[in-house]
């Protein structure tokens, strides 16, 4: 055994990154670790690699146990790191960039000659012909990606991890990159890879290892796995025991049309999608991370410009190509990263409530302190937010109650349609169940709410209606009996050929057809 | 071609245009005294500029200079008048202390974390204030070496004096550009200007690395307070306010990135001779006001940055094109 990582824990204020985890890894494998966000991936690896003190736990290298505590200290240990990006300076050259701080040098001074041999001579065997007198920056984002790999094996050689080294490659360059890591494997190192492409998973990896929610949930080889049972793992069932109906008999109200969107798409981002938001409903998206579930909403709240497709509501067209006139037409946006896009930590609860009611008023019109101070009142007690004083700074509060409170700013504007990305992410149990309650309450007072989340269950719970996506697609449209978790699975896990039951073409089908389904279904 | 070069190259182009289109109208300024006067009057700047090139190519900045230079001549000044030690003593006194107060900044910056904008503009008014403390006045410094190291010069042919001062400054550059481009603390220099995160993940020792970028910065003010002094024969607490910006401007228009990772040594000599190019002219036109320098200076600044801007855009262009 190469690397064999006991009962990891390490705990953040407020969260339990990782709670014991199991991990090993044998010389000549490549190892793919898998979870959605926030489940304990880059902090085991931040374990790993120094960047982070574990709380408790044991890792052995080679049988003797280590505990890195800078990232130099790991690669000298041999453990090796490329990430996604960050990992070499554009601004010097291919040749100084591999022998970074072991430059050969001639009477003390760096050697240019003798640097350039010993990069081309690192670079053998990776099947790159390049000039490395070049700066880094001018090759692509794959060749760097390669020359990352080639600087860590050399200066670690005995782990490299992989974090997300595809995240920005093309197809073309993701097979440069897996022949690469092939011929490492070949040559008896252990590699880990982290990625949320399944595909690519099972064309790389010998095993893998499933982590949810800071805690290991399976590991297994890749051959004998199926991607139904894969992706089961990773999004999991914590909420099984709740119960699943309570919206069955709310979809087959027809409730009146609020908003449509028609052909909304972007090339690279999302292909071209319908959606029909009737009042008071709560629509979910579904999907894997990474498969275009947040960029459909970021389309769809002008935060990414769409360059197909048109949004109309009873009144006539609206025109949402930046957030404002979004905000102007009645949408809210509650983004998945609350820490850094959705919470301005240093301002106070009542600051950050009423920042975005400011914000539509313009700067100029300060809404007055005794409505401030109302407004804040309002919802610590109606969002049952915990607190002692609305003017304690936001980042002193829990993640549940800074949810609440970015809640609170979207309600105070009294929105038509609410966008949450991932509204419970990272937050206990029971702060859980109350904004999923809240939901139900906002909706029946005629708000439409979009939810995005990794949660299955519950979207069953909350949503009306779930759009699964897939590769950048909308694939389908689950209404009525079809709301359980095992059909949005099935859904997901797909393999790419058009859905038969869903018709000819699954992405105009998701709106357009779904009430006359769900009746039919019923 | 590397686009790297090519602010570089641009600067040498504009300083061998400006050349021969001065010595097209004043045939003299295409002389050896023309040129050694040129080293000569810009010895001091050449000198302070080779560590400030350092500080931007690390992505820092260091505003301490000037007052660095005042400092020095008014402390050489005060010591050969009141201590009788002899000047080489006293010079080796000063880059000490100097080179110290460098190395502070350099550490305050790292440990505070702190903005080296703050920390060197701090430091530009202590070491202005401590030059006050001295001495109000300019002290004028009587002393054979002194009267030795400003006769001294090597006449080329042309009668044009290559100076004591001149060759100093010229030797500064390639100690420089040794230092910036053939060491390992050059490679992490630009490595910290690179992005210190990055820097941080590929081993640079980014305290050490940072005291020993203030430090040089700090040698080359008191290397250049010494050179001014000879230069000007006095000390006076007053010299070389907003020398500091010059030197910036110097390293900029020589190519150097202000927002560091990129630049060359070399190219900061052809920033400053620009500058004192510009500087001749204007003596020999007579008529112009010494204020169109200043004029001249801004808007080869300005067109730099332009310049560099659009680099910027293309290498990054061509990154996400490949």
């Amino acid at each position: 055994m190469l690397l064999t990582i006991r009962s990891l824990t390490k705990s953040f204020p407020g969260t339990k990154a990782l709670d014991g985890v199991n991990f090993d890894l044998v010389a000549g494998e490549v190892h793919a670790l898998l979870g959605e966000n926030g489940a304990g991936k880059s902090t085991l690896i931040k374990c790993l690699t120094g960047a982070y003190r574990r709380d408790a736990g044991e890792i052995r290298l080679d049988g003797r146990a280590i505990s890195p505590g800078s990232t130099s200290e790991a690669q000298d240990l041999g453990i090796g790191t490329v990430y996604q990006e960050v990992n070499l300076l554009a601004n010097l050259t291919v040749a100084q960039n591999l022998t970074f701080g072991r430059e050969p040098r001639r009477f003390g001074l760096v050697d240019g000659r003798a640097q350039k041999r010993a990069a081309e001579e690192m670079l053998q065997g990776y099947g790159l012909n390049i000039d490395v007198g070049r700066d880094l920056g001018s090759y692509s984002v794959a060749i760097q990606q390669i020359i990352a790999i080639a600087r860590a094996v050399e200066v670690s050689g005995k782990v490299l991890i992989l974090d997300e080294p595809t995240a920005s490659l093309d197809a073309a360059e993701v097979a440069m990159l897996f022949d690469v890591v092939r011929r490492l494997r070949d040559r008896g190192l252990g590699i880990v890879f982290v990625s949320h492409f399944l595909d690519q998973v099972f064309a790389l990896c010998d095993r893998l290892t499933v982590l949810r929610n800071g805690q290991h949930v399976v590991t297994e080889r890749t051959d004998g796995l199926d991607r139904l049972a894969l992706i089961h793992h990773m999004l999991g069932r914590e909420l099984e025991a709740v119960e699943t109906q309570g919206h069955a008999e709310g979809a087959g109200v027809q409730k009146p049309e609020m908003l449509r969107f028609d052909g909304m798409g972007r090339a690279g981002v999302i292909e071209p999608f319908d959606l029909k938001v009737r009042r008071g409903e709560v629509i979910g998206f579904a999907g894997l991370l990474g498969s275009g579930r947040t960029e459909s909403a970021e389309l769809l709240f002008g935060l990414r410009r769409a360059r197909t497709g048109s949004a109309r509501d009873t009144d006539g067209p609206l025109t949402i190509d930046t957030p404002q006139a979004a905000i102007a037409a009645g949408f809210g946006f509650a983004p998945e990263d609350r820490k850094t896009e959705g919470i301005v930590a240093d301002l106070s609860i009542r600051e950050n409530i009423i920042l975005a009611l400011q914000a539509r008023r313009g700067w100029a019109r300060r809404l007055p302190r005794a409505e401030q101070d109302r407004l804040a009142a309002q919802y610590i007690e109606s969002l049952d937010i915990r607190t002692s004083d609305a003017e304690k700074p936001i980042g002193e509060l829990s993640g549940g109650n800074q949810q609440k409170v970015v809640l609170a700013r979207w309600l105070a504007m009294n929105p038509r349609f609410l966008i949450l990305d991932e509204p419970t992410r990272g937050i206990d149990v029971g702060a859980h169940a109350e904004i999923l309650k809240l939901i139900g309450r906002l909706t029946e007072d005629g708000m439409s709410v979009l939810i995005i989340s990794s949660e299955l269950d519950e979207l069953v719970v909350a949503a009306d209606r779930i759009i699964v996506v897939r590769d950048r697609r909308h694939v389908r449209e689950l209404t009525g009996a079809d709301l359980t978790a095992d059909t949005i699975l099935a859904a997901i896990a797909a393999d790419d050929s058009p859905d038969e039951s869903s018709g000819k073409n699954p992405v105009a089908i998701a709106a357009a057809d779904a009430p006359k389904t769900a009746k039919e279904v019923r | 071609m590397n686009p790297r070069t090519f602010p570089l190259l641009a600067t040498i182009a504009i300083f061998l245009v400006a050349y021969a289109i001065c010595s097209a109208q004043y045939p003299t300024i295409f002389s050896t005294r023309v040129a050694g006067n040129l080293l000569t009057d810009n010895a001091y700047l050449g000198i302070v500029a080779v560590g400030m090139t350092l500080v931007i190519l690390s992505g820092g900045i260091d505003l301490s200079v000037g007052s660095v230079i005042a400092f020095s001549g008014v402390f050489i000044a005060v010591m050969l008048r009141d201590s009788g030690l002899h000047p080489v003593v006293v010079f080796a006194l000063l880059l000490m202390i100097t080179t110290l107060f460098g190395a502070a900044m350099g550490g305050l910056i790292d440990i505070l974390a702190m903005p080296p904008f703050i920390v060197t503009l701090a430091g530009m008014f202590l070491a202005r204030g401590v030059a006050y403390m001295l001495t109000i006045d300019s002290v004028p410094i009587d002393h054979a070496v002194y009267d030795f190291l400003q006769g001294a010069y090597y006449l080329m042919p042309g009668k044009g004096r290559l100076t004591f001062i001149g060759v100093l400054m010229l030797l500064t550059v390639l100690a420089g550009m040794i230092v910036a481009h053939r060491t390992r603390f050059g490679a992490s220099v630009f490595a910290l200007g690179g992005g210190i995160a990055t820097a941080r993940l590929m081993g640079v020792k980014v305290r050490r690395t940072t005291v020993l970028i203030y430090a040089f910065s700090g040698f080359m003010s008191g290397l250049a307070g010494i050179v001014f002094s000879i230069y000007t024969g006095s000390g006076y607490p007053l010299a070389a306010v907003g020398t500091e910006l010059t030197a910036i401007a110097a390293v900029v228009i020589g190519g150097t990135l202000l927002s560091g990772g990129a630049g060359y040594m070399f190219g900061t000599l052809v920033g400053v001779l620009t500058m004192g190019l510009i500087q001749t002219y204007i003596i020999f036109d007579g008529t112009l006001s010494s204020w169109w320098t200043k004029i001249v200076i801004g808007v080869l600044l300005l067109s730099f940055i332009l310049l560099q801007k659009a680099l910027v855009h293309l290498s990054t262009r061509r990154q996400g094109a490949v």
